[in-house]
């Protein structure tokens, strides 16, 4: 089984190479996607021993791992995909347990959920705007997950290919879910931890962003 | 009217040679304006006139809008595929291997 992780990274000199230090025992590959960075994220995250595809311009996470998805299953024949987020708020160990409902079959594809049972220290307003998200997620593909914008999850090469993802920013968390239903792709949760430390909170999507996220959303849903 | 009828598609092009007709008439004869305002029950014809540029203002930004997505689009598919062929492999030296 060749498991190959799909880290979209954008200005992470501070962490990139400890990440991919984290997750290379627990995967084949790591493939990082420099978002456009304006650092030496690239560079960083070759010497520690991942392949390095470098969109010259900034263009959102989304097609980050757009373009990562297509290169682990066209270059390097990837069995499993593993999105992860490159910001270090996953636990590398917690990859073993999301590949297996794949390895044994039971799935293709294993979403990542911070409200299954451990214990992230989810901030309150974070977790408020996530229920949110939940709720339209339900409304908008019928899927009944407990988290849907998780950053962390393994598709099998089946799931990778068939789901596509056309939002080229944050609105692609909700799309992949609604690939998977229109796919008829059999998923699965499972329970992942979810680091949130002051810098990941500053860094990473300030909670007001969300609107912007549904606009994102429901104009790339309806102008295809 | 400067429309190279090739450039656009003989639909749009009848379009917009009626509309540039319909604004000339109405800069030589103003009061013409009078007249669709009495048609559609509007007050005035300067009414009619702003009415008819708001529509035609909503319409064209949603048209810029459309097509910056596609424009979006465009781009990020160039991206990827430039990111794919220039795909950098590993560096050995590093790894704890060596």
């Amino acid at each position: 089984m060749k498991i190959v992780a799909v880290i979209p990274a954008f200005n992470e000199v501070k962490n990139i190479a400890r990440v991919i230090r984290e997750i290379k025992p627990h995967v084949s590959e790591a493939i990082v996607i420099d978002d456009g960075s304006g650092d030496e994220t690239a560079e960083l995250a070759r010497r520690a021993g991942a392949y390095v595809l470098r969109h010259r311009i900034n263009r959102g996470q989304g097609a980050a791992l757009a373009t990562g998805m297509e290169f682990a299953l066209q270059n390097l024949n990837a069995d499993i995909i593993i999105h992860y987020d490159a910001d270090g708020q996953h636990e590398a160990k917690e990859i073993d347990e999301l590949v297996k409902p794949i390895i044994l079959g039971r799935a293709e594809a294993a979403l990542g959920s911070r409200f299954l049972e451990k214990k992230s220290n989810v901030p309150f307003l974070r977790k408020l705007i996530l229920k949110a998200g939940i709720i339209f997620t339900r409304i908008t593909s019928g899927l009944k997950v407990t988290d849907t914008h998780n950053g962390f999850r393994a598709l099998s090469a089946k799931a990778a290919e068939a789901i596509e993802i056309t939002q080229d920013r944050m609105a692609h968390a909700s799309e992949i879910l609604d690939e998977i239903a229109r796919h008829k792709l059999r998923y699965v949760e499972v329970a992942v931890t979810v680091r949130y430390t002051r810098e990941s909170l500053e860094k990473g999507q300030s909670s007001l962003n969300s609107v912007r996220i549904v606009w994102e959303y429901l104009t790339g849903k309806l102008f295809k | 009217m400067k429309f190279r009828a090739r450039e656009l598609s003989p639909a749009w092009f009848i379009f917009w040679l009626l509309f540039w007709i319909a604004v000339g008439i109405v800069v030589w004869l103003p009061q013409t304006t009078e007249i669709v305002a009495r048609w559609l029950g509007v007050g005035r014809g300067v009414d009619v006139a702003i009415y008819v540029s708001i529509l035609l203002l909503f319409y064209l930004v949603f048209r810029i809008f459309l097509k910056m997505q596609s424009i979006d689009r465009d781009i990020t598919k160039m991206t990827q595929e430039l990111a794919i062929r220039e795909a950098k492999e590993p560096k050995e030296q590093d790894n704890e291997q060596q």
